[in-house]
């Protein structure tokens, strides 16, 4: 692991260190017609994602968008959730990203809670080598472990102008049980608990099954009708900008 | 008409007649469900006018049987008596909520478009359902989402009593060991009896008694259902 992320690390660190040579050998030269080219600035690429939240009552936790490469994936359906996965879709904390992981190149994140019906932006930029592809990720708080978001959505051969769009169904953690219980939901709901290191679920990541509710037959719920979702939950554009 | 235009002609036949849409395909199915099982899967490869269901048309007796009983037979009979490729349980059994089947391998032939299906356990007549998709001809992997369907040949009841033959009531199991019983039934009301989208399954949480013999904590589902990707060489 350490390896991997080291060498993950190298290209970039090389590029550095040349650019620098190669400018402290301009300056060197100042009166040399023969010097050498200067180095061309890396050529960068935009790209603009426009969140919006589809649901009745389930505010978003910050949006964590994750420029990504090496076939990363944020989540695998029918496989156990990351511990960095577990704490954002418990308890909305993105802090498990960083780019320090292998495979993830840069963590942009949303100004805040994403309220229903409201849109953001963010803006992702980096060099037209390091792109490759993105995943998006957020907690609907309003439930014991349910994200929604995208998995490694390849964005490297998308022309400027041109966009993509989604429609993102809600995914289960399987880390926590959907208890709905008084105290389990971080979400203005309850204002409950976030995240929890014990997994008592099924241990893999599905497709939500929807919140139940005290009106629906689950008495000990605190979740009411409007709570509940259908898929889809968002929707999202990525456009290339530049 | 000289003999240049007939051979012409022959020759353009040949070129119709030679299958175009022929393809190597590779599939995996996966089960997105919290706490459902499917029945033996059935992918099957055909021309444009076959299908296995259709939204919004009855349910043909074949389509009946697997809805209800997971008994593919008779689907996959259909369409190879219509010289269409099937690939009948390539999971080799249930396939369990998460379980992902990968490296399933469908020469399609002459074949243009494909179609899957299997039943959903435990409930009455809840299948996935993919209608007649075509198959691209560019090389890729495809991802594609499957909702659940209702085949509307049988009442929600969500009563398991081991019904699985076409036009008993009843859920045939609960798979995972999470089912109830005793269940005084839901009124289903519904009046679709045509294939259409599932409205979901109630539950409760009384395993002993109360509506349903399914338990609204395990068993209940948001669409999509399944995810099929096709790797087209």
């Amino acid at each position: 692991m350490k390896w991997q992320q080291f060498k993950t690390s190298l290209p970039l660190s090389a590029m550095a260190l040349s650019a620098g040579l190669i400018l402290s050998a301009c300056s060197d030269n100042d009166h040399d017609a023969n010097m050498p080219e200067p180095p061309t600035p890396p050529v960068e690429r935009s790209f603009t994602l426009t969140v919006t939240n589809l649901t009745a009552n389930q505010p978003m936790s910050p949006l964590a968008l994750l420029a990504t490469s090496n076939g990363y994936h944020a989540w695998q359906s029918g496989e156990p959730a990351s511990l960095a996965l577990e704490q954002l879709a418990e308890g909305g904390d993105q802090s498990g990203y960083s780019a320090e992981m292998d495979g993830v190149n840069l963590v942009v994140s949303g100004a805040g809670i994403l309220p229903p019906g409201a849109s953001e932006s963010l803006t992702l930029t980096q060099t037209e080598e390091a792109t490759a592809s993105l995943s998006l990720l957020t907690m609907l708080v309003n439930t014991n472990d349910a994200f929604s978001g995208l998995d490694e959505i390849d964005i490297s051969q998308m022309a400027v102008d041109q966009t993509q769009s989604f429609y993102t169904p809600a995914y289960d953690a399987g880390t926590e049980a959907n208890s709905e219980l008084k105290g389990s939901i971080p979400g203005p709901a309850d204002g409950g608990e976030g995240f929890n290191g014990s997994r008592d679920d099924v241990d893999r990541v599905h497709l939500h099954p929807g919140v139940i509710g005290q009106e629906d037959g689950l008495n000990d719920s605190v979740l009411m009708a409007s709570h509940r979702f259908d898929n889809p939950v968002l929707k999202v554009t990525i456009q290339r900008t530049r | 008409m000289t003999l240049r235009k007939i051979s012409a002609s022959l020759i353009l036949a040949g070129l119709v007649a030679t299958p175009i849409g022929a393809a190597e395909l590779t599939i995996s199915v996966s089960n997105l469900t919290h706490g459902n099982h499917f029945t033996p899967v059935l992918i099957a490869a055909h021309d444009a006018q076959m299908h296995l269901f259709q939204a919004g048309e009855p349910a043909t007796s074949a389509l009946q049987k697997m809805a209800e009983g997971g008994d593919i037979a008779d689907l996959a009979a259909m369409v190879d008596a219509a010289n269409g490729v099937t690939q009948s349980n390539p999971a080799g059994g249930l396939m369990v909520p998460g379980q992902n089947v990968t490296g399933i391998s469908l020469d399609s032939q002459a074949m243009t478009h494909m179609s899957l299906v299997a039943m959903i356990l435990p409930t009455n007549d809840a299948f996935i359902g993919l209608d007649g998709w075509e198959i691209p001809t560019t090389p890729g992997t495809y991802t594609l989402n499957l909702n659940a369907y209702d085949a509307g040949t049988e009442a929600n009841d969500e009563i398991i009593n081991g019904g699985g033959m076409p036009g008993v009531p009843g859920i045939p199991a609960a798979p995972g060991g999470d089912g109830g019983n005793n269940a005084s039934g839901v009124a289903d009301t519904s009046p679709n009896d045509k294939v259409h989208i599932h409205p979901g399954i109630l539950g409760d949480t009384d395993p002993a008694g109360g509506m349903s013999d399914l338990d609204s904590r395990v068993h209940r589902w948001l669409n999509p259902v399944a995810r099929v990707t096709v790797t087209v060489k």
